[in-house]
């Protein structure tokens, strides 16, 4: 196959098989959580529950003093990879081409050369987040193979989008074809590893938001 | 433990899950940030003791029962079932290394609520059989007898007798019509009956009328701490029961934590129904006395004194300001500790840890986080709003050689009540 019909392969029907698992996946995951329902709090309410659910959904992002306090490496490096993520991501010229094309919504993007430092910056940080795993006694514990799939996966995006746009390692044209499968390869994985927390984050906090609001207490 | 019970176990906990567990599962990164919020990780050092670690028997139920992706790996045989050796293992992480303190469901990124999954899967594990034999005995005595530390109405009246003998004050038994009734737990009969004088002596000056139940005087829920629900229910039912048939509009929960939350909120859920009167912690009542100007004090306390925060109040019952606006009646010299209010730590004997024996060893420990608080500050003395935290932290300090005393708010503030003869309500 010569690079140019591996490209096209990648950005035609790979990318439709690998967009479809990827939807059909995470309304699949979404309707498993959904489909549990819950039982309606009968005890009377000091707050109200949707006050708390949505106000949990934006404030959980930011960490408490005390708990930033103990763990500042980890939260500021999980920090930089999810803004360096999502910048490259939706920020980048190409890429929002790319979404104007298929969905028809384009907005304002980054200059390349922020987007180029900020995709080093997000591969280092994915390689401290790899090394704190390897090394700090609960995240060891913690993890199990497929948390390491997941790293590799989100890795590999980052990591051949910075070599293709340097042109790097391999011509042009095969490496952007390598980058185009390494994001299906993240969309095929992700509705079945931990990656279902980029929707679901915002479920768990609504339902705990809201059960906090319904008593009238933190969260 | 037959295999048959270890199937009900986890019937049990696949009929605990619903939408919010699943989401909390789902969204689980294993970031490890429950971790260094749990007292009794950061103390042992121990990764087993990471919260999200103790409920992996229910994610592995979950994955494998409502999980399109969790079926395919159990039928191609790449998961495993939970099984009697899991319960085996997990029994002590569940009861023993938790005190359902909250502190980690109020750090998780994603906001996962670890804690009420804790108390969800001891559903199963006391079904099983695998929750410890104190907190079986205690449950069983709180079914039987009517308290946790069985202790009987005959208890309660040789307080109540004390009482009159010592104060002229009377505590009145099944008083239909009463503004209040008056929940105790079995801790304040009969190892701080200080507290029953002092709710007679504020209620006096207040001219509320108040009673108790002779039916159902008992505050905690073993039910819930053990995680039997049918069992919950019946202690919440004794309470409601015996508030309607009084016709009172208010029911009060004592200086206690989770008896707070048992009663107040996973009380109507327990039982079907809203009840058809308040649910007041006795330092919500306090506080709506002082807005109201019913309570009066003299004098403030000269000691330097900091507040322990019962867990179930600041972070499932919403009791922060009440116990420092209370304080301020009564001291100048008050401070907090560096983490107070909802980021509180746990005395370590919540969640049903103080009625296991068997968890004394990891209690102690879990204790030094309080202990590494206290030492910061240097005070005189400790207050707090809860029986079991004050036991806790009693031994605790004792333990550790620390000579400083534990006092429940509401009998500072009984300590400091401007007396006026002839005023207020006779009980």
């Amino acid at each position: 196959m010569t690079a140019d019909a591996f490209l096209s392969f990648a950005r035609g029907t790979g990318f439709d098989w690998a967009l479809t698992i990827f939807v059909f996946g995470m309304l699949l995951r979404l309707f498993e959580v959904l489909s549990l329902g819950r039982k309606p709090d009968l005890s009377e309410g000091r707050g109200s529950g949707v006050q708390g659910g949505l106000k949990t959904i934006v404030t959980r992002t930011l960490p408490r003093a005390a708990v930033f306090a103990r763990e500042p490496v980890r939260i500021i490096n999980g920090y930089v990879f999810h803004i360096g993520f999502l910048a490259v991501l939706f920020l980048y010229e190409p890429h929002i081409e790319l979404f104007d094309a298929k969905m028809g919504l384009s907005w304002p993007g980054l200059p390349t050369g922020i987007i180029n430092a900020l995709g080093v910056l997000t591969i280092f940080s994915l390689l401290l987040a790899l090394a704190l795993r390897l090394t700090s006694p609960v995240l060891k514990f913690l993890s199990t193979g497929s948390d390491y799939l997941a790293w590799l996966v989100t890795l590999l995006p980052v990591l051949t989008g910075y070599l293709a746009y340097n042109h790097m390692l391999l011509p042009y044209t095969a490496m952007l074809a390598v980058h185009i499968l390494s994001v299906e390869l993240l969309m095929v994985v992700a509705p079945f590893t931990k990656l279902t927390h980029m929707f679901s984050f915002m479920l768990a906090r609504w339902y705990q938001g809201y059960r906090a609001g319904h008593r009238g207490v933190e969260s | 433990m037959s295999s048959a019970s270890i199937e009900k176990g986890i019937r049990m906990i696949r009929e605990q899950i619903d939408a919010p567990i699943a989401s909390f599962f789902s969204s689980c990164v294993h970031c490890g940030m429950c971790a260094d919020a749990c007292h009794f990780y950061v103390q042992t050092g121990d990764p087993r003791y990471t919260p999200i670690n103790k409920v992996e028997p229910m994610r592995r139920i979950w994955e494998q029962e409502y999980t399109l992706w969790g079926r395919i790996k159990a039928t191609l045989g790449l998961s495993r079932k939970v099984n009697a050796q899991d319960f085996e293992a997990w029994e002590e992480l569940v009861y023993d290394g938790c005190s359902l303190c909250g502190r980690c469901s109020l750090v998780c990124p994603v906001g996962n609520d670890i804690s009420d999954m804790i108390r969800k899967i001891r559903e199963g594990f006391a079904v099983a059989g695998h929750a410890p034999e104190g907190l079986v005995g205690a449950t069983r005595r709180a079914v039987e007898i009517g308290s946790p530390m069985g202790v009987r109405l005959s208890a309660l009246e040789a307080q109540i007798r004390h009482l009159k003998h010592d104060t002229g004050l009377d505590a009145p038994l099944d008083q239909a019509g009463a503004d209040y009734l008056v929940l105790l737990s079995s801790m304040e009969i009969m190892n701080f009956p200080e507290y029953l004088e002092a709710i007679a002596r504020i209620m006096q000056q207040a001219g509320k009328t108040w009673t108790i139940s002779s039916r159902a005087f008992e505050a905690t829920n073993s039910g819930v701490q053990i995680g039997v629900s049918d069992i919950a229910a019946e202690l919440v039912q004794r309470v409601v029961d015996a508030a309607e048939e009084l016709g009172v509009k208010t029911v009060i929960s004592p200086e206690c934590g989770h008896a707070y939350t048992a009663i107040r909120f996973e009380g109507p859920n327990l039982i079907g129904r809203p009840y058809n009167f308040r649910v007041q912690h006795i330092l919500e009542v306090l506080e709506e006395f002082r807005q109201q100007g019913l309570l009066k004090t003299k004098g403030k306390e000269t000691d330097r004194m900091t507040f322990h925060d019962p867990c179930q109040l600041v972070r499932k019952g919403g009791v922060i300001e009440a116990p420092r606006n209370l304080l301020g009646m009564v001291t100048d010299s008050f401070v907090e500790m560096r983490d107070h209010a909802e980021m509180n730590w746990c005395c370590g004997g919540g969640g049903g840890v103080s009625a296991n024996e068997r968890a004394d060893e990891l209690k102690s420990k879990a204790f030094n986080q309080k202990k590494s608080q206290l030492d910061e500050l240097g005070v005189d003395t400790l207050v707090t709003a809860c029986a079991n935290c004050r036991i806790t932290l009693e031994e605790g300090l004792e333990r550790n050689d620390m000579d400083i005393p534990v006092i429940g708010l509401t009998e500072m503030l009984a300590d400091h009540l401007v007396e006026e003869p002839g005023k207020g309500g006779e009980t």
